[in-house]
């Protein structure tokens, strides 16, 4: 297959952002606002692991190192994800929820457009997957709405305050990869450019629901970088601390 | 501040919450209209089947409790449909008038097993076979 890069790349930014975003969800695990939730995206973010380590597999299937090598054993200039999914958490549930949203709408429609994909194995996962990501997408919207439109006017300020900083990072995740029309001309997807005016269309029709005032966004590059190896300060702390029990004895089984 | 004074704990999103350890928790518990209802949940699990109850969780409204349905009581199992109804609209007997029900298991005659029909139907087959017997001699 002459676009095999193009394939692996595409597949390495989509598994590294669910493996990086998978973390900073759990990473409430234990400490949720309420039992209910705490499970609710505890779950959620299970599944993100679930997607990493399926694609993770169909890049070993191409000749790439094991799922478990290339998620913990990789530095961090190697990782493909965006800014967005690096970000902490800083204890504030509202800017969680918000990436969330934001991240999961991408997320429904990139895997909604792989369903077509002339790579069969992305395709047939993008069938798997598609009910998880449509749970994601209604769990992240019925928050959005409950805090913003139907919340108090703190929840409301607090859920404004994480979107003016999580919208300028969110036009990263469609950073061009340099690979666009090879994944094109090979019908292998759509492309980021598409994928962005698509999910443009669909999230700020959420946001109008939620009452929230959509930032003006001038330069949607400056949150790029990502897909090149080019990363936020955050990003290495992350992978110190989630591949801290690895790294004690990578042969180690459980 | 330095962190001495804040909670070590080997969970390192513990101690990022930089919790005093010199302070009382100053944690105030929520009044009691300010807790989320309960909302029961009900399983099903073939298209056309019943719908079960499960069990019960806690939601601010009706579309969150099914949000949660979904993740306590429709993942270990089959499951093709949930309902949620709040707590609240379910009437339902008090304990001590169990007794309504004492009588019920006397009462087989309410039920089709109740009835011996099956010797009468035996006796009505074996009339007919008789009785066609006797025509196909005739």
């Amino acid at each position: 297959m002459e676009n095999i890069s193009a394939l692996k790349n595409l597949m390495y930014r989509m598994a590294d952002d669910a493996l990086i975003i998978g973390h900073r969800h759990a990473e409430w695990t234990g400490l949720g606002p309420t039992l209910e939730e705490d499970i609710a995206f505890s779950s959620i973010a299970q599944d993100k692991l679930g997607h990493a380590l399926a694609l993770y597999t169909l890049l070993q299937q191409l000749g790439e190192r094991d799922p478990d090598t290339l998620a913990f054993t990789r530095d961090e200039k190697d990782m493909k994800c965006c800014h967005l999914v690096e970000m902490p958490n800083n204890d504030d549930y509202a800017f969680s929820l918000v990436r969330h949203l934001l991240f999961d709408t991408a997320e429904k429609l990139r895997y909604g457009k792989l369903e077509n994909s002339s790579y069969q194995p992305l395709a047939q996962l993008a069938r798997k997957v598609k009910g998880e990501i449509k749970y994601h997408v209604f769990h992240a919207n019925t928050w959005v709405i409950q805090l913003s439109a139907a919340g108090t006017d703190e929840s409301k300020a607090r859920m404004q305050a994480a979107l003016n900083e999580a919208y300028p990072l969110a036009f990263g995740i469609f950073e061009d990869s340099g690979f666009e029309q090879e994944l094109i001309d090979n019908g292998i997807f759509v492309g980021e450019h598409r994928l962005q005016e698509l999910w443009l269309q669909e999230v700020n029709v959420v946001l109008e629901k939620a009452g929230l005032s959509i930032p003006d966004v001038t330069d949607t590059s400056s949150a790029n970088g990502g897909r090149k190896g080019y990363h936020t300060d955050h990003l290495q702390p992350l992978i110190n601390e989630m591949t801290e029990v690895f790294r004690i004895d990578p042969t180690a089984t459980w | 501040m330095a962190d001495s004074i804040t909670y070590q704990s080997l969970d390192p999103r513990v101690t990022r919450m930089h919790i005093p350890t010199n302070e009382q928790a100053n944690f105030t518990p929520l009044d009691d209209m300010n807790h989320w209802q309960t909302y029961e949940v009900f399983h099903q699990a073939k298209t056309g089947g019943r719908h079960i109850h499960v069990g019960s969780v806690h939601a601010p409204n009706a579309e969150m409790a099914l949000l949660y349905a979904k993740e306590q009581f429709g993942r270990r199992s089959v499951c093709v449909n949930m309902w949620v109804v709040k707590t609240q609209d379910i009437l339902s007997l008090a304990t001590e008038d169990a007794d309504v029900f004492a009588t019920t298991p006397e009462k087989d005659f309410r039920e089709a097993s109740g009835y011996k029909v099956m010797s009468k139907l035996n006796a009505y087959k074996k009339l007919q076979k008789e009785a066609n017997t006797a025509k196909e001699t005739e």
